[in-house]
């Protein structure tokens, strides 16, 4: 096995009588990387983080996790991963400090050690001030917070977060974030899951998307924007006058026009058809009131991908992607 | 294949913090506080009785255990076998659906340890917490009776106190195990229900219905009916049935510990009794000795509880 490769995984499956809640998934992460788990609610990608950490029945396939197998070594997996649950929780009658204590002590640091770390990971989120809070006064982004503080006081070579930035405030994210990157700068790496795409598109080096217990689509988000959105461009447009999406999606390069409101035209195009879209408006003598092009991101991608799967290009598309 | 390291990894871990939560939370305050006033009501009612009718008995301090004025069935012991299920129960009834709904299962979980030294350390937490409340019990019912009586107890009736003490230490475990077994079952509210029903039902209702049954079962002889004596073969099944109590387990061992005189704990016919002096006092040795298969019985039943809450913890899934 490589070292630079972290967490590997090979057609890992999870069962739950007949239902299937995560099909043959395949994939690795490397050191020093944050990697995303991203999809619906329901999608496998909890499922998929138990099983990294054991806390799961293995159904099926082969999965490494710093060389250990989670099912059979948990504890040597579980000393060297820290673990921030969705909606993670605290013994709201200790106080924030007492809670990182009694887990310091579940992980055996000695005394000194602990309250050395303890202090440094609180410091490192920002919640000195309320290490001797009770936690029950907490609000979401405090307790996400002291989640990170209590895997940075670990130590941990790979950070695993479940839907680390739901229900934040924009604020409470963005300082979230911040500390995600710090992980990354350290070293550590990040594999983290979440049904909210734009955020999280600016932390992850690589993103898995999940559809159904499979991965549907894997790479950068710039690999899966080529991918997906065929390499092409996105032009929104609003402008009145009749006729005007047939008239647009006659210029050459355009794939397709789908209306997305009143007055509002969305062109999927190989190159950027701005100058030839606000030509075509002005010479039907309408009035154009907006034009942009699109960057690639994973909204985009994420809704084109599950608005287009039915058809019968998509299923090649994903073969390939498997393929890289 | 075996797994890697310890099950009891974090064992001392767990048990401390639980017993540091339960010995600073209100629930046991509240309990405790329930619990002494009931001691001192009983022993007092016990001493007047004492001081009244005794002449010379050489057990006299098991007597504060037992005896109360006369006409009230409010003896120390009767209050202990309903009370301590209680406490259990109440210790008992959150202590592993509080960890789903405080979200902290998955969370404690991830950290290097198995789930075994989780289950573990709460019923010991819990049980050392007991432990110590009824030491607490124990201590103050003997100082106020020396205060009341004012006569020392006798080295053996210590002996008997403290093996009283301990069986009642095992009983407290086999309602702890059963609280615990349904806090892994169900939600709290729903747990907490269910043990009171059950504590309702072995306590109260059960001890009635085994004479019922017992009755259907084996009809009672008329013959032994007319002479106003019990069918030898509807009393043990009623007994039989009855033990599936642990209560009747209880009660049954404290009477052979604390009345040293006790002999049997079922009916034996008159020819067992032959050369028997009666009233003669048994050696602490013989009293345990009667009182030995309740003990293991009620032992037995504990660890079956536990067992039984552990295969179920183990295969739950740690998302709610």
């Amino acid at each position: 096995m490589s070292g630079d490769i972290v967490i590997e995984a090979h057609g890992l499956t999870k069962t739950y009588g007949r239902a299937t809640a995560v099909d043959h998934i395949s994939f690795s992460v490397e050191r020093g990387e944050v990697f995303g788990l991203l999809g619906p609610n329901g999608a496998g990608k909890t499922t998929t983080i138990l099983m990294l950490l054991g806390l799961t029945e293995i159904s099926g396939g082969d999965v490494r996790v710093l060389g250990f197998n989670p099912a059979r070594e948990p504890l040597s997996v579980k000393r060297r991963v820290g673990y921030l649950p969705d909606t993670v929780g605290f013994y709201d009658q200790l106080t924030a400090a007492d809670n990182l204590r009694y887990t310091a002590r579940l992980i055996g640091f000695k005394a000194i050690d602990r309250e050395k770390r303890i202090a440094a990971a609180l410091d490192q989120v920002g919640l000195s001030d309320f290490a001797d809070k009770g936690v029950g006064t907490f609000s979401r982004g405090m307790r996400q917070r002291l989640g990170l503080a209590e895997i940075l006081m670990k130590g941990a070579q790979i950070a695993i977060l479940d839907e680390p930035t739901s229900g934040l405030d924009p604020h409470a994210t963005s300082e979230l974030l911040a500390i995600i990157r710090g992980f990354k700068a350290e070293g550590v790496s990040v594999l983290l899951s979440s049904h909210l795409l734009e955020r999280v598109q600016s932390v992850c080096d690589r993103v898995a998307l999940f559809s159904g217990g499979r991965i549907a689509l894997m790479g950068t988000v710039a690999e899966l924007g080529r991918a997906v959105l065929g390499g092409g461009f996105v032009v929104d447009i609003e402008a009145e006058g009749a006729g005007l999406a047939e008239r647009l999606a006659l210029i050459p390069g355009v794939s397709g026009v789908e209306k997305t409101g009143i007055a509002k035209l969305r062109l999927h195009a190989d190159r950027d058809v701005r100058p030839e879209a606000a030509a075509e408006v002005v010479a039907m003598q309408g009035r154009l009131k907006y034009l942009g092009v699109q960057e690639p991101n994973l909204d985009a991608i994420y809704t084109r991908y599950f608005a287009t799967r039915p058809d019968e290009e998509m299923p090649m598309k994903e073969g390939t992607l498997h393929a890289a | 294949m075996r797994r890697e390291g310890s099950a009891f990894q974090g064992l001392g871990v767990v048990t401390l913090k639980e017993l540091a939560d339960h010995l600073t939370s209100i629930r046991l305050f509240v309990l405790e506080l329930l619990v002494m006033v009931i001691a001192l009501v009983t022993v007092y009612l016990a001493t007047e009785q004492i001081r009244e009718t005794t002449a010379e008995d050489p057990f006299l301090f098991l007597k504060l255990f037992t005896t109360t004025r006369e006409q009230s069935p409010f003896s120390f012991l009767f209050f202990l076998s309903f009370l301590v299920p209680l406490m259990a129960i109440g210790l008992g009834f959150d202590s592993v659906n509080s960890e789903y709904n405080q979200r902290t299962l998955s969370r404690i979980l991830s950290q290097p340890i198995y789930r075994d030294a989780l289950l573990f350390g709460k019923f010991l937490g819990a049980l050392v917490t007991l432990a110590i409340a009824l030491i607490v019990l124990w201590l103050s019912v003997i100082g106020l009776g020396l205060l009341f009586i004012g006569i020392p107890p006798g080295g053996e009736e210590v002996a008997r106190i403290f093996v009283f003490l301990l069986v009642t230490i095992v009983y407290a475990g086999v309602w702890l195990a059963l609280a615990l077994l349904l806090s892994i079952l169900f939600r709290s509210a729903t747990a907490a229900l269910t043990c009171l029903g059950l504590w309702l039902f072995l306590y109260v209702i059960w001890p009635m219905l085994a004479g019922q049954i017992a009755q259907i079962i084996v009809p009672p002889d008329p013959r032994y009916t007319a002479l106003g004596l019990q069918t030898p073969g509807t009393a043990v099944l009623e007994q039989i049935l009855s033990r599936l109590s642990p209560s009747t387990l209880f009660g049954e061992v404290v009477v052979a510990l604390l009345d040293p005189t006790t002999r049997s704990l079922g009916p034996i016919y008159l020819s067992q009794m032959q050369g028997a002096v009666l009233g003669a006092p048994l050696p602490i040795a013989e009293s345990m000795l009667i009182a030995w298969p309740q003990t293991v019985g009620m032992v037995a039943t504990a660890i079956l509880l536990f067992v039984i809450g552990y295969v179920i913890f183990q295969r739950q899934e740690v998302r709610a």
